[in-house]
């Protein structure tokens, strides 16, 4: 019998007891001490690239000069992901809190919200929350504006440096790193960028404490996380599963009974395929945004590699040649191998060349178009071909 | 030490200043990271990922032009993986291609190409991405012809137009597949805000952004029994001629180039730099009018003027700052005074029709190409300038005529039209118009020369973006005794984002100048978008050095003391802005819109 994936309640949990009092008790103590809190608690970025978040607000708050920025990525553009979403409609308060606890040990005194144009029906809520808060915040005396940003839907724009140059009303295209947003990043301050998730577990983590906190999940991978779940599944939705289950109790759990498939962390992600099941659906040292699409076996999976190629040809910002180009060569490629036009052999030639991708492109776009490539061209390869 | 950085480099240890990037770290000891996006004039870029190394430690390549040196950072330059990703980034490149080189203008010019030869490239690995609609190539300008199915978005074109020249002609449109190079509205090149500076052209690595090419109608024309073909070269082009042709950068080809174009069948081979010379008899007479109305009648007059010989500028300030236009001086560039006087004083003097007159220029410049078919440029009822040729396409013309170049004799300039001075030749470099006015315009006022060993004024000279300098006159001449103690304050500007800053003390009010030199190019005219490429700061250097060996080499370095000058004004044109110079020699400005 295979293990359920253990569910747990501290995201959405009814903890606060009144609006802002996680804020409230925290800024009661020193902001050494919230950001050691972070840091032992081992939370890492929710949005899949998985920086430690204590670290980060750390380097934040030791950066000099009186202007920076908390900007809350709610772009939210990985393909299955619909968490934050949730997250901003049903707790945002713990958002908005884990931003201001972010103001307030880093030293800064305005934020954004960078809400997905899509998203754009959830302002007038969010509005009057961020007005609540600002009610709030001046009990407690902390100076901390938030505005919301709506972006213009571009992919690209949810990594961290293209959308701090869209906000700056430039084409939303990733910088070169170094420098990094804390060091330099919106208006060419230090700025902190993170999901919106990770605002919320940093609030969670300020308010039950980082050995609570650590309690759930594995060594490599703290706490809880969201999961935004679709695909072949009678319980789509979004979930809040412990960190360190297997993907087959997670098949077990929200599979069809013929899961053939699960791609673990959206487009950008890797497809596990049936005979890797008994792994951790998330390895060590991955990270993940939360994005489980699960197909079953009337799915082709050269139809879904199809799709994210097409997906990353138009979704790549084009500015560097090997994301650009290489998008493109990937979708003609196993289209001309499926119609015969090149040989089998040609998927290697692929590989290597995503490969080359994950080398050499500007920013995890083109990257970590080589994750879902290469799982699905190794894994099914006979359904590449024929 | 705070400021200095050592990092290993291929088991080498360098120590270079903070803010080295990893690329110009490794050039300092000698080993080359091949680019392509990178160009010493422009921001970093890092797209086009050619210039990858291994930053030992680090899962990915890392992009060396984009990134800093670090202390204690390790890399490699070459390793199976590096050598594999830039295969790969090369055999992208080619795939987005349209790799019809034999037909390309950049043939054997092409930084594409040469990489493409290097990494030994097979093309058949990847298929065809090239896009159809990018086939269409836009020959709507005058000057600048774009082929986007030869460019390979490393964004130079973008970033010189806008750091460079701030006129943003040229932007990234679309993205992913669809990512080119466009214009506002994807409007052809004549329909937008574009000065045809050409210096996109200059820092394209391919052959996507070149200059429109007359030299095939130019060859009928001196195939033509009928036609009297002559043609007049500037002076940035005798100082940049030679790259073309296999001589180092700054060497100066005047006489074999006259010898060249000669033997090609030129009837009248000319130089601009008398007109160049004319420019500075009309043009100082008009400053010293403007002051004299200022200073003596309390005429409210546009000052500081500026100066008109640059096209590239003429449009910018027509575009940009059209309420100022009052401040240009109304003297045509030297090309177009010329073209104008071939088409009378020359042809009246060799009794030639003028119909039959073939009027070339040969330029270091694109918008010159635009200039000479600009429709008030027909006073002499013809158009006066036929066409304008670059350096490349003048160097081109020399390799199709099948002469040994380097084997040629020297030889000088045809007679009318032909004769030049130091001052004239210094028109080709940055502050060279400025110093040339005011070696003549001082000796007008006082009767003496300008007080500079020499008369080499070296404030004025060399590769600062804005330079400033001031004269003072003592002891004037009688009739310019309202001029006796007075300071004139000039400055010199090259590049049009410095031209802007320029105005926008103009517009603002705040100019303290009388007199100011502005050229579109950075360098002035030998850097010039019509000329050999590439063009860096240590090109532009050797060449503007190649000019000022060429001034002290002339026996006659003011432009007053040009024969043909003193001349033309006896027999044909009588006084300086007289009845015939304003009807020949001068212009009017337009509005454009800004956008």
């Amino acid at each position: 019998m295979t293990q359920k994936p253990k569910k747990v309640d501290i995201i959405f949990s009814p903890y606060s007891v009144a609006p802002y009092q996680i804020l409230k008790d925290t800024m009661k103590r020193s902001k050494e001490e919230v950001i050691a809190e972070l840091i032992s608690s081992g939370l890492r970025g929710r949005g899949g690239a998985g920086f430690p978040t204590g670290m980060k607000w750390k380097f934040a708050a030791e950066q000099k000069g009186s202007v920076k920025y908390v900007i809350c990525n709610a772009d939210e553009g990985e393909p299955g992901t619909f968490k934050d979403r949730k997250l901003l409609m049903s707790v945002p308060r713990k958002v908005i809190s884990g931003m201001a606890i972010c103001a307030w040990v880093t030293g800064s005194t305005q934020g954004f919200i960078y809400l997905r144009r899509e998203y754009k029906y959830l302002v007038t809520e969010l509005q009057k929350e961020i007005d609540i808060f600002t009610h709030h915040s001046k009990e407690v005396g902390l100076n901390f504006n938030l505005q919301i940003f709506l972006g213009a839907g571009a992919y690209v724009c949810g990594e961290e440096t293209a959308l701090i140059e869209s906000m700056e009303g430039k084409r939303g295209e990733p910088r070169n790193k170094p420098p990094y947003p804390i060091q330099n990043g919106f208006l060419g301050k230090p700025t902190v960028v993170n999901n919106v998730e990770t605002f919320a577990s940093a609030s969670m983590v300020c308010r039950i404490g980082a050995i609570e906190y650590k309690k759930f999940g594995t060594s490599d991978q703290r706490g809880s996380k969201l999961f935004s779940i679709s695909g072949d599944s009678p319980k789509e939705g979004v979930f809040e599963l412990e960190l360190g289950m297997s993907v087959e109790s997670f098949v077990s759990e929200f599979g069809d009974g013929d899961t053939k498939a699960v791609q673990v962390g959206g487009v950008a992600g890797f497809c596990v395929p049936r005979k890797d099941f008994a792994k951790a659906i998330i390895g060590d040292g991955n990270t993940t945004g939360g994005s489980t699409m699960i197909f079953n076996s009337s799915r082709s999976m050269y139809r879904v590699l199809h799709n994210y190629l097409d997906f990353y040809a138009e979704e790549s910002c084009g500015q560097c040649t090997p994301c650009r180009i290489g998008c493109q060569q990937l979708l003609k490629g196993i289209e001309a191998v499926k119609k015969g036009e090149k040989p089998a052999e040609y998927l290697d030639q692929l590989l290597k060349l995503s490969e080359s991708m994950r080398l050499t492109s500007k920013c995890g776009l083109g990257q970590s178009v080589t994750n879902s490539f290469s799982s699905i061209v190794t894994n099914f390869r006979e359904e590449m071909i024929f | 030490m705070a400021n200095k950085i050592t990092l290993t480099i291929d088991g080498h240890q360098v120590t270079v200043e903070h803010g080295t990037s990893i690329l110009d770290a490794a050039k300092q000891i000698n080993i080359k990271i091949p680019t392509l996006c990178h160009h010493e004039d422009l921001c970093v870029a890092g797209n086009c990922r050619i210039c990858v190394v291994e930053q030992v430690g680090k899962q990915t390549l890392t992009a060396s032009c984009a990134t800093p040196a670090d202390n204690g950072m390790t890399i490699l330059t070459s390793s199976p993986k590096i050598r594999r990703a830039r295969k790969d980034i090369m055999a992208l490149l080619v795939s987005e291609h349209n790799t019809q080189c034999t037909t390309c203008y950049r043939s054997t010019n092409c930084e594409l190409q040469i990489l493409s030869a290097e990494y030994n490239v097979d093309n058949s690995i990847y298929m065809s991405v090239l896009k159809k609609d990018d086939c269409e190539i836009d020959k709507a300008s005058w000057s600048v012809e774009k082929d986007n199915s030869k460019c390979i978005r490393c964004q130079r074109c973008v970033r010189t137009c806008a750091d460079i020249q701030h006129v943003n002609a040229l932007a990234v449109t679309e993205r992913g597949k669809d990512m080119k190079i466009s214009t506002f509205m994807h409007l052809p090149m004549n329909e937008i805000v574009c000065t045809n500076c050409g210096q996109c052209i200059t820092h394209c690595p391919t052959g996507a952004l070149t200059e429109r090419r007359y030299y095939d109608e130019i060859w009928a024309a001196i195939d033509n029994p009928e036609k009297h073909v002559i043609i007049n070269t500037a002076p940035a082009v005798r100082v940049a001629l030679g790259e073309m042709l296999g001589y180092p950068v700054g060497t100066r080809v005047t006489g074999k180039m006259v010898t060249a174009l000669k033997k090609m069948g030129f009837n009248s081979v000319l130089d601009t730099d008398f007109t160049a010379d004319l420019t500075i008899i009309e043009e100082g007479t008009e400053l010293l009018g403007r002051l004299k109305d200022a200073l003596v009648h309390k005429k409210p007059v546009s000052l500081p003027m500026i100066t008109s010989c640059s096209p590239g500028w003429i449009k910018f300030i027509e575009h940009m700052y059209p309420e100022h236009l009052g401040h240009l001086s109304s003297c045509k560039s030297p090309q177009q005074m010329f073209g104008a006087l071939a088409k009378t004083y020359y042809a009246e003097k060799k009794g030639i029709d003028p119909a039959n007159i073939v009027s070339v220029a040969g330029m270091p410049c694109a918008a010159k190409k635009f200039e000479a078919n600009r429709p008030e440029m027909r006073d002499s009822g013809y158009q006066d300038v036929d066409a304008g040729l670059t350096t490349r396409e003048l160097g081109y013309m020399i390799k199709q005529s099948g002469l040994n170049f380097q084997d040629l004799e020297d030889d000088d300039f045809d007679k009318i039209m032909g004769e030049s001075t130091g001052a004239a030749v210094i028109f080709g470099a940055t502050g060279g118009v400025m110093e040339a006015a005011l070696r003549t315009v001082y000796f007008l006022i006082t009767g003496r020369n300008v007080p500079f060993e020499h008369l080499n004024i070296t404030p004025v000279r060399g590769l600062e973006g804005i330079k400033a300098a001031s004269v003072k006159f003592e002891n004037c001449l009688p009739e310019y005794s309202f001029l006796e103690g007075v300071e004139a304050k000039v400055a010199i500007a090259h590049g049009l984002k410095n031209a802007r800053i320029i105005m926008d003390q103009i517009a603002a009010g705040t100019s303290p100048y009388h007199f100011i030199e502005i050229m579109a190019c950075p360098g002035g005219c030998i850097g010039g978008g019509g000329q050999p490429i590439p063009t860096t700061n240590e090109i532009r250097q050797k060449r503007i050095d190649a000019i000022y060996a060429e001034d002290m080499g002339k026996p006659i370095r003011m432009s007053h003391e040009n024969p043909e000058v003193a001349q033309i004004y006896a027999e044909y044109l009588k006084v300086p802005l007289g009845e015939k110079s304003h009807h020949l020699l001068h212009t009017k400005y337009r509005k454009r819109n800004r956008y």
